[in-house]
């Protein structure tokens, strides 16, 4: 027992000898980790806490309210209006196949379209849009199924709203989600993916002002993104209001006058260049395409025949047929090919190259001055001026006059037309200019297209005496942020110097048009009008003389009327272009004189934004910098 | 025996070690502090998680209380009994046991669940201790292969579950024990002995070689319940935590890491970043200051132990705070791979936390008796 017990506390001894080398690991391992913890916690500590900070907060957009738009009297065009976004956030969501069934269920979803917005993979976190535009029923119906809905949520928005619907649609345009492609550009870089910007119109050129700017929130998030607290806010400020020179009594009234017609309506002040109207049909409703469309709803709108995306004022391109007349007269006149006195008999056709060109009026119109001849339109009096110029010199004349250019309206992608010329058919076509062509361009046929929106500022200019300015939608940005309201100033154009003799007997001409030649029915008992009509054929029927209803439709004429008034001292240019509809002095005239007439009638209304700040003030000069860039 | 008469004693003041106590006390207020700021109270029906750890505590002062006052000879003889019952129960939890998370660890009792293999590190130090004590340390039969063999069934078990956390704490008391009793060399014993203490370490060297898809395969291998695929989420966001916490802490209620839960199990395995979180550089080497302590206190007990079964006893227990303490503290700061263990006397677990003061209990039990004479 006792040797037992003495060996047992050798060992014991022993064994305590090895423990104190516990002691020693013990103060070694508590040593380094402190280390650890002093690496971590003061060396890197910075660094820690600032991948903490970026753990614990995150950015919320907050969207800014979108600038209104207003007429020149201050009638509301555009304005946005609460609206209800349905939103589903998948990391709530327990069953997804579930889901979808119950949202086909009660708000009537594709289900197509709801599994599309709501794939399987991706970020869980983030709520996603599946509708919007939720009717109050719809959003109602939502929320009181909310228990048996998680994740889902029905969130209040704005929405853009355009009260007179289709009023003015390609005017004012619609609004839309940046597009990827359209993020890219340096004018939306201060941006994000889901943000509203104009995508067509108004809305669009003038988008820098209306769209506002996004503020930021920084909310507190936990671990699975629920919002805790909000730490700061950066407000988001509303966009700035634009007044258009546009007067909805007459932009409403040049859009009933078109009805169901395919056409153009335009009407401009020719002191100031600004669009009172500019009617084009068939129009879209822009508060449909201002939300999101299906890839359906967007097809049937694309492939329409109709093409209702298209603003036919300044995008359609037509022949100018007749109309053309006025710049083939002031160019005779101008290159003395012919004077005052210059006469030509008309037998109802022109022989040239082997055929005869014929005049509408088949008996000929007999001896005509230039005019008769335009008075009459009478088209053998055109061709024998256009055979003396040349197609060079009439090129260069409709240059002049600004055919082949852009008026400048502040409107996405205007067209420019065609004016033909011999370096024009090498560049183009890579063809030698035939003579024969020279005679159809003569009056206004052929290769030549114009758009009505140039043919307004011929008329504009003409009115003017050479003097016009730039076609302007937009006179007046309130700035919201101080409520300052910048006038836009009217910009001349330069100055059409013809000689005043050939404006004199263009005013009398054109007036002549009206009292007593192809558009008498524009002829007005309260104000004289002066005009040109226009017959434009359309291409498949050239040589076809068929008359009125026995042609299609799709093949008939396009009705042309150009004019101003009060033709002693003008104040507006009207343009109509009426497709399909057959001879202009019957079908387009009295449409421009409904429109000049009401014009008329109409005091001249003050604008509504009398504490105007003066147009040179810097601020409208970076403003108009900004749009113009 | 003689030590028997003096047991009437040994409950006086002067043998009952305040200090121990008192540290014992603080660590335990720390964590229970912890869990209270990053436990919110959620509903009113439910138990808050730190009042249920309070009750946990209060159980585990029984059980402390139990293992003191019992003498630590007379347990010795329950040993192999409480160790054929935990395989018993390593068994049961096996078949009955209720599932979380991808792992079987647990037998629920009423309201409360218990998990066998937090007491199995207890039940093997006294196991083993009691052999080495009993048999004859001679050849390398009896010092390594038999206590081996009686270890090996509980460490089957437990890895079944999987439990690795607690199958490498329940391996490095065997290897501690082992290391304290077996080595006749004393160069020898010193060298493995600092392998030992220097193994986390050198770990690190080796596994933090492996790229993270080969970490990410031999965790999920090993312990498909941990959450290894998250990218090292865990791992960083508890560095985020301790990091972030800098020199002075966010303050109680501050730790943004863990109120919004970016830090998973903040009142479990991951207390320990809590608490950096929130008291910083200071508060967290007070904290290690009360740990090393601790063990410093309970080493004493080993070294003064007046026979060996109480110093095989008190080495065990030591061995199974301290791994327990490193490792949790290691994988929290990123010096290990993470693996569920606990930290002793602050994460909040009923098992954990009763068998944690048990063997603390038992320690001062060795204390206390050094003084009662031998013969």
């Amino acid at each position: 027992m006792s040797t037992r017990s003495g060996t047992q506390h050798d060992e014991l001894r022993e064994l305590q000898q090895r423990l104190i080398l516990f002691k020693i690991g013990l103060l070694l391992v508590v040593g380094l980790l402190a280390l650890r913890l002093w690496y971590l916690q003061i060396n890197e500590g910075d660094y820690y806490h600032d991948l903490s900070e970026n753990n614990r907060t995150r950015a919320v957009v907050l969207e800014p309210v979108r600038g209104l738009i207003y007429d020149r009297n201050g009638v509301l065009l555009a304005n946005n209006v609460p609206s209800f976004g349905l939103y589903v956030k998948l990391e709530d969501v327990k069953d997804r196949k579930a889901l979808i069934e119950s949202l086909v269920n009660l708000v009537g979803l594709d289900e197509n379209t709801v599994r599309k917005k709501l794939p399987e993979r991706g970020s869980k976190l983030l709520p996603r849009k599946v509708k919007d535009g939720l009717t109050l029923r719809e959003a109602a119906l939502i929320e009181s199924h909310r228990l048996d809905l998680p994740g889902v949520t029905v969130r209040a928005e704005s929405q853009r709203n355009y009260p007179s619907g289709l009023t003015a649609a390609h005017l004012l345009g619609y609004v839309g989600e940046v597009s990827s492609d359209q993020l890219e550009k340096p004018e939306y870089t201060e941006l994000h993916p889901g943000s509203i910007i104009g995508q067509y119109g108004v809305e669009r050129t003038y988008d820098r002002f209306l769209r506002g700017r996004a503020g930021q929130k920084t909310v507190e998030v936990d671990a699975m993104g629920h919002e805790k607290k909000t730490v700061e806010v950066g407000k988001p400020s509303a966009g700035d209001d634009l007044y258009l020179t546009i007067d909805a009594r007459l932009q409403s009234l040049a859009e009933q006058l078109l009805g169901e017609e395919f056409g153009a309506i335009i009407a401009i002040e020719t002191g100031t260049g600004d669009v009172l109207a500019m009617a084009s049909r068939p129009a879209f409703d822009p508060n449909v395409l201002s939300r999101e469309l299906t890839a359906k709803q967007w097809e049937k709108i694309v492939q329409d025949e109709g093409h209702p995306l298209t603003n036919r004022a300044t995008q359609g391109q037509y022949p100018p047929a007749s109309t053309f007349k006025i710049v083939m007269a002031a160019a005779g006149l101008e290159t003395g090919t012919v004077n005052l006195t210059t006469k030509v008999r008309c037998m109802g056709g022109y022989p040239f190259g082997g055929r005869v060109y014929r005049d509408w009026k088949e008996r000929g119109h007999g001896v005509m001055d230039v005019m008769d001849a335009i008075v009459d339109s009478c088209d053998v009096f055109f061709y024998t001026l256009g055979q003396k110029l040349g197609i060079d010199t009439m090129a260069q004349f409709a240059d002049r006059f600004g055919l082949g250019h852009e008026t400048g309206i502040e409107l996405p992608s205007e067209r420019t037309g065609i004016v033909p010329s011999t370096a024009w058919k090498t560049r183009v076509r890579n063809e030698i200019w035939l003579p024969g062509e020279t005679i159809s361009a003569a009056i206004g046929q052929g290769y030549t297209t114009v758009t009505p929106m140039q043919m307004t500022m011929v008329m504009a200019t003409v009115a003017g005496n050479g003097d016009s300015f730039r076609p302007r939608i937009v006179r007046a940005i309130k700035e919201r942020a101080t409520g300052q309201v910048l006038d836009l100033p009217s910009v001349p154009r330069p100055k059409l110097a013809l000689k005043p003799e050939t404006y004199e007997l263009l005013h009398e001409s054109l007036e002549g048009v009206v009292t007593r030649g192809t558009a008498g029915r524009a002829r007005s008992a309260l104000v004289r009008i002066a005009g040109k009509t226009g017959t434009a054929q359309t291409a498949a029927l050239k040589d076809d003389r068929r008359k009125g209803t026995d042609i299609p439709k799709k093949l008939r004429d396009h009705a042309w009327f150009v004019s101003y008034a009060p033709a002693e001292a003008p104040r507006i240019a009207v343009v109509v272009l009426v497709e399909n509809m057959g001879h202009g002095g019957s079908w387009a005239a009295p449409l421009a004189k409904q429109v000049i007439e009401a014009y008329v009638k109409s005091k001249p209304a003050e604008p509504v934004t009398a504490d105007a700040v003066p147009a040179e003030s810097p601020a409208v000069a970076v403003a108009m910098r900004e749009v113009h860039d | 025996m003689i030590d028997r008469v003096l047991d009437s004693r040994s409950l006086t003041p002067d043998h009952f070690d305040w200090r121990f106590l008192g540290l014992i006390a603080a660590i335990l207020s720390l964590g229970v502090l912890s869990i209270y700021s990053v436990t919110p109270v959620q509903a009113v029906t439910s138990t808050p998680v730190y009042l249920k750890q309070l009750a946990w505590i209060a159980i585990g002062c029984g059980a402390f209380v139990a293992m003191l006052v019992m003498d630590y000879h007379k347990i010795s003889r329950l040993a192999y009994v409480l160790y054929a019952l935990l395989l018993v129960l390593l068994v049961v939890v096996l078949v009955a046991g209720k599932t979380s998370r991808g792992a079987q660890r647990w037998i629920p009792i009423g309201p409360f669940v218990f998990q066998p293999s937090e007491f199995a590190k207890l039940v093997l130090v006294l196991t083993l201790a009691t052999y080495y004590t009993r048999s004859p340390r001679q050849g390398w039969m009896q010092r390594v292969v038999l206590p081996g063999l009686i270890m090996l069934p509980g460490l089957l078990l437990i890895l079944k579950q999987p439990d690795l956390g607690s199958g490498l704490s329940y391996l490095s008391i065997y290897i501690s024990m082992l290391l304290v009793v077996g080595m006749r060399s004393k160069a020898m014993g010193t060298l493995l002995l600092f392998a030992v203490m220097l193994f986390p370490f050198a770990w690190e060297l080796v596994w933090g070689s492996l790229h993270d898809y080969q970490r990410e395969r031999i965790m999920t291998f090993v312990d498909p319940a941990y959450d290894t695929g998250g990218k090292g989420y865990h791992g960083l966001q508890s560095r985020i935590a301790i990091g972030s916490g800098e020199l002075l802490g966010k303050g109680l209620y501050g730790g943004t890491q863990s109120q919004l839960k970016f830090l998973p199990e903040g009142h479990t395995d991951f207390v320990f970043a809590v608490f950096a979180e929130e008291w910083g550089f200071l508060g967290v080497l007070v904290l290690l200051g009360l740990f090393a302590g601790l063990i410093w206190l309970s080493l004493e007990i080993a070294l003064k132990a007046k026979d060996m079964l109480g110093a095989l006893l008190a080495a065990g227990l030591i061995a199974m705070l301290a791994f327990c303490l490193v490792i949790n503290i290691g994988m929290t700061v990123g010096l290990f791979p993470i693996v569920g263990i606990p930290l002793p006397l602050m994460s909040y677990g009923g098992s954990s936390t009763v068998a944690t003061m048990a063997a603390l209990g038992l320690l001062l039990n060795i204390k206390r008796r050094r003084l009662t004479l031998f013969y």
